[in-house]
């Protein structure tokens, strides 16, 4: 058989075995069979690739392979669930790496290699432009976002004069620069030029993103490395790298959408809106003075939860920053044993990226049938006995209902407020990354339990023991 | 424009359009896991960086090939063994005792 069918066949292959794998991820319990036979693909791919006439030495080939997966298994094991949105950015920043290099070989081959290098073509032009533009502004960008993630970088947004307008007009300048290597595709100063220009331009985007808005940064910069992967496609003529670019690109393009929604802001809101800067909140805020908050002491919220009926626990990221899942699980049996029902509310945008809550809260074995989303609990609140607030603070602002002035005014939150009793476990009485007072936390039938989440639990847990 | 650039500007619409009716059905449930998996599919250029690291067209290309296909081989390797990691933890409901490759090993 022809080399170039069995290869043709081998892609074929894959590219259906990561259609059907995407599918699979429409339940949870279709999902991990369906993702083993994307893996499945991917094997199919890369092996089927060695039988390319075009390929003709393996020793670059097998150490790629082996330094990448030597790389890439502990980034797979041994990452912990809370560290999964740094996790997730630095992947990014690692697989726009690649197509911009393949981006840059290629476009250097045409003029450097052969006999008599013939250059680029117009139409070439397009992808490669593409592939690198995306690929440099995507590996700077992620690397920037794990960064603020890991806490190397600053997590407040980092804000200057004249920002936004310095941002726009470099990215307009790297379009122009795109057309012009399209039209000009041997100015080849200009591609280099416009490689780095992306590439500052990917940090100086992320800069002034405040934590709370990564969800949509990291869905952004998803659907970007699919872009790069898809043009990739095109310049080398891979049909099935413009496939998976393709879902890739959709993918992240949707949970941009989704997340922006749930936050009840746009796109260029978020991009150049520097929320969580605190100066944007400063003038509308109610001040809070003359307010006082409820502390609680651990004995009278354990009474409270002890004896409820039902609780409903909304989790925040600071429940990925205190690791205190287990001890969320512990609280759960405990009330439970006691004839209690417990409901978790998650918010979309709650944690550091989509769908962050569940995964931590599917780590310690909470039953998914238990996590209801905003739109399924938002009714039951009223019927709750105590709502539970760990580490969440924007996403149950209700100034985002009836203070027109706030800057989270419209963004759907969780009802929290109209439960019988609320317990809230927090650190201290810092804002949220909105910068925003939360009138919440002053209400009469909101308590404040004080101190390291994880602690706290723990206290919970051993003194409902004793009752 | 050429009949190739055609065609394969065909294949992106209608994957795009494949895609996007896929993955408006995933519940938000599992985006984590969502993303990770388009992660880990994404790093399908290490099919191209394969070609640019054998192919032997001089030492620049090969080395940025190397680069390429590391990078993206940690993704391959790195993003599907995270996936299946998070995907082995949503159970259904609490009766009996997860199953013990749940917890992340095979």
């Amino acid at each position: 058989m022809n080399r170039d069918l069995i290869v043709q066949i081998a892609y074929l292959v894959s590219s259906i075995l990561f259609i059907l794998g995407i599918r699979s991820l429409t339940h949870p319990d279709t999902a991990r069979r369906g993702m083993q036979l994307a893996a499945l693909g991917m094997l199919v791919a890369i092996v089927g690739t060695l039988f390319l006439y075009q390929v003709v030495s393996y020793q670059w080939i097998a150490a790629g392979l082996i330094v990448g997966s030597l790389i890439g298994y502990p980034l797979g094991m041994w990452v912990p669930m809370t560290a999964m949105p740094e996790r997730i950015a630095i992947s990014h920043t690692f697989g726009s790496l690649a197509a911009a290099l393949v981006g840059i070989a290629e476009y250097y081959n045409l003029y450097h290699y052969g006999p008599s290098p013939h250059g680029a073509t117009h139409l070439q032009m397009v992808a490669l432009g593409l592939e690198v533009l995306f690929g440099s502004l995507t590996v700077t960008g992620s690397f920037m976002a794990c960064g603020k993630l890991q806490g190397f970088i600053t997590e407040r947004s980092v804000t200057y004069p004249f920002q936004n307008h310095t941002n726009i007009a470099m990215f307009a300048v790297a379009i122009g620069m795109l057309i012009y290597v399209i039209v000009v595709p041997g100015a080849q100063t200009v591609f280099y030029g416009m490689v780095a220009l992306a590439a500052a331009l990917g940090v100086l985007m992320v800069l002034p993103i405040g934590g709370a808005d990564m969800p949509v940064v990291l869905s952004l910069l998803n659907s970007y490395t699919g872009l790069a992967a898809a043009a990739t496609g095109f310049a080398i003529g891979n049909y099935v790298l413009i496939i998976t670019g393709a879902l890739d690109g959709a993918s992240g393009f949707i949970l941009s959408v989704v997340m922006s929604k749930a936050m009840n802001r746009s796109f260029t809101n978020v991009i150049f809106g520097a929320f969580g800067s605190g100066e944007a909140a400063a003038g509308a805020i109610r001040s809070a003075e003359g307010l006082t908050v409820h502390p609680i002491a651990i004995e009278d919220a354990a009474m409270q939860l002890a004896y409820a009926r039902e609780v409903i626990i909304v989790p925040g990221y600071g429940m990925a920053v205190a690791q205190c899942q287990h001890q969320v699980r512990e609280l759960t049996d405990l009330i439970e044993r006691r004839g209690g029902q417990v409901k978790f509310a998650i918010h979309p945008v709650a944690g550091r990226m989509p769908g962050h809550m569940n995964v931590l809260l599917a780590e310690v074995d909470i039953p998914y049938a238990r996590l209801y989303g905003m739109d399924d609990i938002n009714g039951e609140f009223p019927q709750a006995d105590v709502a539970l607030v760990i580490g969440a603070n924007d996403v149950v602002n209700p100034a985002a209902k009836d203070e027109p002035g706030s800057p989270i005014y419209g963004m759907p939150i969780l009802n929290v407020d109209e439960a019988k009793s609320i317990i809230v476990l927090k650190r201290g009485m810092s804002h949220g990354f909105a910068g925003i007072e939360n009138d919440l936390f002053y209400r009469d039938k909101t308590f404040m339990l004080f101190g390291d989440a994880k602690d706290s639990l723990g206290k919970l847990v051993s003194e409902i023991k004793t009752m | 424009m050429t009949l190739t650039g055609f065609a394969q500007l065909y294949v992106f619409v209608l994957a795009a359009f494949v895609g996007y009716q896929m993955i408006m059905r995933v519940p938000p449930l599992l985006h984590t896991p969502l993303m990770a998996a388009t992660n880990a599919i994404d790093a399908i250029t290490v099919v191209g960086a394969m070609v640019l690291a054998g192919e032997g067209h001089g030492r620049l290309a090969t080395v940025l090939g190397f680069i390429a296909v590391a990078a993206a081989m940690s993704n391959v390797v790195g993003g599907f063994l995270i996936t299946d990691r998070m995907l082995a933890m949503f159970r259904r409901d609490s009766n009996g005792a997860a199953p013990a490759k749940a917890r992340g090993m095979h």
